[in-house]
């Protein structure tokens, strides 16, 4: 069985409901304490949303030097899966695992709502499950969204195929399709293997019928295949 | 005189005259009495802790009698009124904790800090009875948005609520935002919090077991929110933003690493009781939890962590800094508690001990610098019953009728969903994270939220109602129609309405207009909690809320929560298929008094508001229960603010985010009667919804309802994707493209708000 190590920092509060779309997808879940040095036999590990030490100062800017950051880095340069959604996306960011920044969200408020976006790669440990160009509405919920990084770093991201999700509009939609300003409207991003992936929207909130939607699961089946296909480490 | 207990002054203290009792807000009366009660004078530190204990906030001196006529009884009923929160009982062992409290008078000058501790402060208040919040909703009250510093106020206050619930990891799932010029100058920001325990983890603010140990747990304390309780019992005046300093600053960081801290207490057996640091801190939880526990205690301030040398007893004893518990444990537990805290970043420091003599006693290096009759210093403030009278303006008021003639109802309509108070709040709640634990069944933007009990069948629904309009027009009706509102909106998801807590905001009760409205508002919600079966379980009581400008329109905010048996039965508030029968359940007589047509087109707030039938909005609900039961509905809307027309054009427009918006067509001809074409579209007669169904079911529902003595009356269908929304009446029909309605409903806040400025230097 697929073992996959979600870490809650201090702050973190999304580690439950990623904990059972693990379980859910057949995987087996376990917490990891921030202060912990090693993940244990985990093939994976899935940073959750929340806010890592409260992110006063700047999302993930703490949680990049906490003791179980060691781990984590040291498994994603094995080729190891490491997916890091919202509060961890910003995370892998601050800890350089990922290229760019994300920075307030341009309206300067939180935003909290389903956004439409379209899956730009369907071979990273999680997304193999959709169909390339598939739209899903999944929400967000962050103040500190807006992806940025410098022109060359953007090109080299759509080179390089390392766009992972887009923010889409779709028809009959009254909102701003692209919540926070991101630059390209990029929702998320992955290294070139795709095995280190984070992105800002949460796909583990709306990942079960009883909820209105499933369309967020399949980031879960989808990592369990590829991990149990041994493609990561 | 013979001293019951000496105490002396701390070093350095001013010495009690008059002018100093004065400035603590304690009238002749009340010092005679503190007199009498230590047989001696009063040394400062006391004279703080008294004025903190009696002010209205804390004693709750002018409301008691009228409280107490509350029903608080019922077989769901675990807790009632008295502790941090009330408990209801749930299926399979177990309960829901909730409580509604105010924080108006910090927000009015310090929006984003005044919101946030609010939302902090209730949130402690449900996890110390040992439930893990799962969810919050919030009422807000705010003056006109063409006004500056009101846009300023709502912005930071719908920031500094969101803020701390989306650090927090807790899902907000409803609330209710109404603009009124009364609350220039006041705002109201009331929050409620929901949480959900095992029945058996169940525990209470009660200190006992002499020689036990009382712990500081949680934050350091500093200088901030001194004197917070005695602010929030007086008008606010030009001189109120001078108390910006006694503003609380929130940390919700420590709130997160606090709640999970306290309940592996909890849970885990290690305390024997525990209360937050709230209004008045460290004064009212110890001195609250040995008077309800019969004991005394003995605090020795310079043990107390603090953010600063040299703070005083004074200044320790009625600090409000936030994020702090006090607990209450056996010795030998000390070890442990501290451990479980480490493990959670935070300290757990021996601060005293309860004693056997019921001697509230503060302790500072050695030297006893309070020492006062604990029962009494809780319950021995003089009590007042003010004179209780309805003035002539009010009464007049009943009487107004607009002089104005209204526009066209196509018109009229539209108007209506640009009012703020009914336009879509999509603006405010993209700003709280409604999806976090991925239990929200329905998120806000409906009638009521429902979140699913993880591990269970059943979920709980939720919501916070006031029309103050009706409140002020008649105390009495306005009061059983707010418990009404609550309960029509509870029912409309298909849950069973369970009980209520209730956040009574009132101006200064000293004026016998006011105390007027507050005892009949109360009589009004305790007889509708009454016919309905759902007692208050406790709440908070907001005075004084008054403004150089006058006073708030009474405003008894209700918040309710009810149980779905099965949550995969909840009935959402829009239309869903094109096709659908719509049905409008209840007795529609064209009662225009006290309405939002009136007052937001027709310029006048007047007119006496509906007479609520307390037996029919009991038998209304009993219908949408057993109708979502039975899974027949599609949908189901209560009817409020404006009328049938509103209720119609929000089915259609759909939720916030919904990208499928339905047309209807709707005809109300067939149904001959006296009412005027103004009085079916925008009367807000009480106990009615209207509801959609499939066709196949239609007759089923009506035979549902006229088993229950409540009218139904086919209207018509619901139409496609985008198309419009037609009603017709003897031969007139009144047509809008349903995107037309979306557009104004969801753009009125945004729209007023794209000129947010900073008037005062704030966030």
């Amino acid at each position: 069985m697929t073992r996959v190590a979600v870490v809650r920092f201090p702050g973190s509060n999304c580690e439950t409901e990623s904990l059972l779309a693990v379980t859910r997808a057949g995987g087996h879940a376990t917490l990891v304490d921030y202060r912990d040095t090693d993940l244990g036999q985990s093939d994976a590990v899935i940073l959750p949303g929340g806010f890592s030490y409260g992110d006063y100062l700047r999302s993930g800017a703490i949680a990049r030097f906490a003791p179980v950051m060691t781990a984590v880095k040291t498994l994603a340069d094995a080729g190891g899966a490491v997916i890091g959604i919202c509060n961890g996306f910003q995370i892998l960011c601050e800890a350089h695992l990922l290229p760019g920044a994300l920075q307030h969200n341009a309206q300067q408020r939180f935003a909290a709502r389903p956004v439409d976006v379209r899956i730009e790669r369907t071979d990273s440990v999680c997304t193999t499950d959709y169909e390339p160009g598939e739209v899903i509405r999944i929400p967000i919920a962050h103040g500190e969204g807006r992806y940025v990084a410098d022109e060359a770093t953007l090109d080299a991201l759509e080179r390089d195929n390392k766009v992972l999700l887009r923010y889409v509009t779709v028809p009959g939609t009254d909102m701003p399709y692209n919540p926070n300003g991101s630059m390209r409207d990029i929702a998320g991003i992955c290294n070139s293997t795709g095995t280190v992936v984070g992105f800002m929207p949460h796909p583990e909130r709306l990942a079960e019928q009883e909820l209105g939607s499933d369309a967020g699961q399949r980031f879960f089946t989808s990592l369990m295949r590829r991990v149990a296909s041994g493609v990561a480490a | 005189m013979t001293a019951i207990a000496m105490a002396e002054p701390f070093p350095g203290e001013r010495a009690v005259t008059d002018d100093v009792v004065r400035e603590h807000k304690l009238n002749a009366t009340e010092y005679t009495a503190i007199l009498t009660l230590l047989g001696r004078t009063p040394t400062l530190t006391e004279l703080g802790i008294f004025s903190a204990l009696w002010s209205e906030h804390c004693s709750y001196k002018h409301t008691k009698p009228v409280l107490r006529r509350f029903p608080v009884d019922g077989p769901q009923v675990v807790q009632g009124p008295g502790e941090n929160a009330g408990v209801l009982r749930l299926p399979d062992g177990w309960a829901v904790a909730f409580k509604i409290e105010s924080h108006n008078h910090p927000s009015a000058v310090e929006p984003y800090q005044g919101a946030a501790t609010g939302v902090g402060g209730i949130l402690r208040d449900v996890f110390t009875m040992g439930a893990r919040p799962v969810a919050v909703l919030n009422s807000l009250r705010l003056g006109p948005l063409d006004d500056a510093r009101n846009r300023y106020l709502f912005a930071g206050i719908v920031k500094g609520v969101g803020d701390y619930g989306n650090c927090m990891g807790i899902p907000t799932l409803g609330g209710d935002v109404c603009f009124s010029p009364c609350y220039t100058g006041n705002p109201l920001v009331n929050a409620m919090a929901v949480g959900v325990l095992r029945e058996s983890d169940l525990i209470t603010a009660r200190a006992h077991g002499v020689g036990n140990i009382l712990l500081a747990v949680g934050a350091s304390t500093g200088r901030d929110g001194i004197h917070g309780a005695s602010f929030a019992s007086e008008d606010l005046t030009s001189e109120s933003q001078k108390r910006r300093p006694q503003v609380q600053v929130g940390d919700p960081f420590t709130e997160k690493l606090l709640l999970e801290a306290s309940l592996e207490l909890i849970t885990g057996g290690y305390i024997v009781a525990i209360q937050d640091m709230g209004a008045a801190g460290l004064t009212s939880s110890s001195a609250e939890m040995a008077a309800r526990g019969g004991v005394g205690v003995e605090v020795d301030t310079s043990k107390v962590p603090t953010r600063e040398a040299g703070m005083t007893p004074y200044e320790i004893m009625l600090s409000e800094s936030q994020e702090r518990m006090l607990v209450v444990a056996e010795p030998h537990r000390i070890e442990e508690i501290q451990r479980v805290c480490r493990k959670w970043e935070l300290d757990a420091t021996a601060i005293g001990l309860v004693t056997d003599d019921g001697i509230f006693r503060i302790v500072h290096d050695g030297r006893v610098v309070a020492a006062i009759p604990g029962q009494e210093l809780v319950d021995g403030c003089p009590m007042y019953s003010p004179p209780a009278e309805e003035s002539a303006t009010a009464k007049a008021r009943r009487s107004l009728t607009p002089s104005l003639k209204g526009p066209e109802p196509v018109a009229a309509l539209e108007r209506l969903l640009d009012a703020p108070t009914i336009a879509s709040k999509r603006w405010v709640f993209e700003q709280y994270d409604g999806t976090v634990r991925a239990n929200s069944v329905i998120p806000p933007g409906s009638d009521a939220g429902v979140l699913r009990v993880a591990g269970t069948d059943f979920g709980i629904a939720m919501t916070v109602d006031c029309n103050a309009r009706h409140v002020l027009l008649d105390p009495y009706e306005g009061g059983k129609g707010a418990v009404a509102e609550a309960a029509r909106n509870i029912a409309c998801t298909g849950a069973r309405p369970l009980g209520v807590t209730d956040c009574l905001n009132f101006g200064n009760p000293e004026k016998s207009d006011i105390f007027f409205q507050f005892t009949e508002a109360c009589r009004g919600i305790g007889d509708a909690c009454r016919a309905f079966g759902t007692p208050v379980t406790g709440g908070n009581v907001s005075l004084y809320n008054q403004s150089p400008m006058g006073p708030i329109d009474p405003t008894p905010t209700v918040g309710m929560v009810g149980l779905l048996a099965d949550v995969n039965k909840t009935v959402p508030s829009h239309f869903q298929y094109n096709g659908d029968a719509i049905l409008l359940l209840g007795e529609t007589r064209g009662h225009l008094g006290g309405s939002a047509y009136w007052a937001e087109v027709l310029d006048t707030v007047g007119g006496a508001p509906p007479s609520i039938d307390l037996a029919a909005e009991r038998a209304l609900q009993d219908v949408l229960v057993e109708a979502a039961e039975r899974c027949l509905l599609t949908s189901a809307h209560d009817l409020s603010d404006g009328g049938l027309a509103v209720a119609l054009a929000e089915c259609c427009i759909g939720g916030p985010w919904d990208i499928v918006t339905m047309g209807a067509e709707v005809d109300l001809g067939r149904h001959a009667d006296s009412v005027s074409d103004e009085g079916w579209l925008f009367g807000e007669d009480g106990a009615r919804a209207l509801v959609s169904c499939s066709p196949t079911y239609v007759v089923e529902v009506q035979r549902l309802a006229h088993a229950h003595g409540i009218q139904c009356h086919y209207l018509g269908l619901v139409g496609e994707d985008g198309s419009d929304v037609i009603i017709r009446r003897d031969g007139r029909a009144w047509q809008w493209p349903v995107a037309r309605l979306r557009a104004i409903y969801l753009d009125a806040i945004p729209r007023r708000m794209a000129a947010v400025t900073t008037a005062d230097g704030g966030s």
